[in-house]
């Protein structure tokens, strides 16, 4: 784990209504404060209650945060085309970008300096057993790249977001944030 | 929880007996939190058929000597404007929390300070004062809960709390725990019944001669103290500043991390900020101006609490002002660049 003193994380989490988005980073901000950090968490609230657009901002700091409004993050979780549009050009220099390549098939010019990840997350989810997953595999693949938080602490963390009703749910869960972190890893 | 939810559950912890409401965004979580709390709690919960209704009845539970609030966000609290004029003149105390969204108007429900004269002027008829309390973050919101039901109780007036469309939404570590009252009056002046004592009478009307003139005097006399006792603010790197930065809400978290920024390029930057935005921090401000180059006021709206800055400034430096209006969110980087514009223009 990083113990430098001067993290100052921007995500932001984007994709359809759906995917998973606002429990992905429900979750990075729970496992930031379980792990002792500063953070915040803001989604976007549209006037429509399905199948627009949906998107998270977390910061994770070990300094009191500025606004929650992330403008440009340090890295992006991109579920979907249309949130590439919105949002890959937004993104920090030397910042990160994991895409779903199960349903983005290419990146548009963006700056050298950000690092880009293809993370089948879709195809990962339904050979666990439900593409309902694909927001902790992408989620796990992002822990492992940025090394700030565990999968470990992530996995401590979920059953303090995840409604009660889902909790048989928790180890399909757990098992997609692993299998995210693995493919992570083999992409270098 | 989001903002709203940690402010709701606040107000149970503060003995809120009795919320009444209408929906609205982008503060709907609060009626929907307290629906299910304050049953449980054995309190009340109404879903009023609209923003009068609310009022008025925040007006009859407060007559009774009960602890009643009210939230919504800009156009709720526009309906409200009458109902709040009326408690001010009955002496009723309340708490009204406005979560403030894009205007005029519908406007939009994206974050916004535009209701700030709304607020501190007085958005009813009459000549009274709303004591206005401005959290810049979950945790201060939650903390300024049981101060507003106290300030309202011991000055028997209403309270606004002005809050903003990203407080209400976001959600960051909040630690809720019951707080100490004040040393809170003793409500005889509440209808109870009349058993056994003379009755109590609430009203703002006072139809004979000069009543309502000694009345004004009355109320104007407690606005004084309040503005003699209970100004709150926060300032930061003050000391050898020659800008100093002011911003009130969520935007003086932006500010402060533009003031940090300017610090590291050797500008002389400092930070402002007022919790009451009624009564509002003149004397402070006044001070600060006396050693000061310039002031910079940032908003989310495009100029209202810099009319405040300059009448506590009264000249003594110039007053620049920034701010977005309708859902934009001044940035960091916005804000540092206009920092770094008036250093140049200094030197």
């Amino acid at each position: 784990m990083k113990t430098a003193t001067d993290i100052y994380e921007e995500v932001i989490i984007a994709g359809f209504g759906g995917q998973g988005i606002i429990l992905a980073g429900k979750l990075l901000a729970q496992t930031a404060m379980q792990g002792g950090f500063e953070t915040t968490y803001m989604s976007s609230y549209g006037a429509e209650m399905r199948g627009g657009t949906a998107n998270s901002m977390i910061t994770v700091s070990n300094a009191p945060i500025a606004s929650p409004v992330v403008t440009s993050p340090t890295a992006l979780i991109v579920m979907n085309k249309a949130s590439v549009n919105k949002f890959a050009r937004r993104v920090k220099n030397n910042g990160l970008i994991i895409y779903n390549s199960s349903l983005i098939d290419e990146m548009p010019d963006i700056e050298e300096s950000i690092q880009t990840v293809a993370i089948p997350a879709d195809d990962i989810a339904v050979e666990l057993g439900s593409v309902k997953i694909a927001n902790m595999v992408i989620f796990g693949a992002y822990l492992q790249k940025r090394n700030i938080l565990s999968v470990t602490q992530a996995a401590e963390a979920l059953p303090n977001v995840l409604a009660k009703r889902y909790h048989k749910m928790l180890d399909i869960n757990i098992q997609a944030l692993r299998r995210g972190a693995q493919s992570a890893e083999k992409s270098g | 929880m989001c903002g709203n939810e940690a402010m709701a559950e606040a107000a149970i912890l503060a003995d809120c007996d009795a919320y009444f409401g209408y929906p609205i965004t982008p503060q709907n979580e609060v009626p929907a939190y307290m629906s299910r709390r304050m049953p449980e709690e054995g309190r009340v919960f109404v879903q009023c058929e609209s923003e009068l209704a609310a009022i008025n009845m925040v007006f009859g539970a407060s007559a009774t000597g009960k602890r009643a609030m009210t939230s919504s966000s800009s156009p709720g609290i526009s309906l409200m404007q009458e109902g709040i004029s009326y408690l001010a003149g009955a002496e009723l105390p309340a708490v009204i929390v406005n979560v403030m969204r894009g205007g005029p108007g519908l406007g939009n429900i994206a974050p916004s300070q535009g209701d700030y004269f709304q607020a501190t002027r007085g958005g009813g008829h009459g000549d009274y004062r709303t004591i206005t309390l401005a959290p810049s973050g979950v945790q201060e919101w939650v903390d300024l809960m049981p101060l507003a039901f106290d300030l309202a109780d011991i000055y028997r007036t209403p309270v606004m709390i002005l809050a903003d469309g990203i407080l209400g939404q976001m959600m960051e570590p909040v630690v809720l725990d019951k707080k100490p009252k004040r040393d809170l009056p003793a409500k005889d002046w509440a209808l109870t019944g009349a058993k056994g004592r003379c009755q109590n009478i609430v009203r703002s009307l006072y139809l004979k001669e000069g009543a309502v003139e000694q009345h004004n005097y009355k109320l104007q006399k407690r606005y004084k103290e309040i503005e003699k006792k209970e100004v709150l603010c926060e300032q930061y790197e003050i000391e050898d500043a020659e800008i100093v930065v002011i911003a009130y809400g969520v935007v003086a978290r932006t500010v402060r991390a533009a003031v940090d920024l300017a610090k590291k390029e050797g500008i002389k930057a400092g930070w402002f900020r007022p919790i009451t935005l009624w009564p509002f921090p003149s004397e402070q401000i006044s001070a600060i101006a006396e050693q000061l180059k310039v002031f910079l006021t940032v908003e989310m709206s495009l100029g209202q609490m810099v009319e405040d800055v300059k009448l506590a400034v009264a000249g003594k430096c110039p007053v620049v002002f920034y701010g977005r209006p309708g859902g934009g969110v001044p940035t960091v980087e916005q804000v540092l660049e206009h920092i770094r514009q008036l250093w140049t223009k200094q030197k």
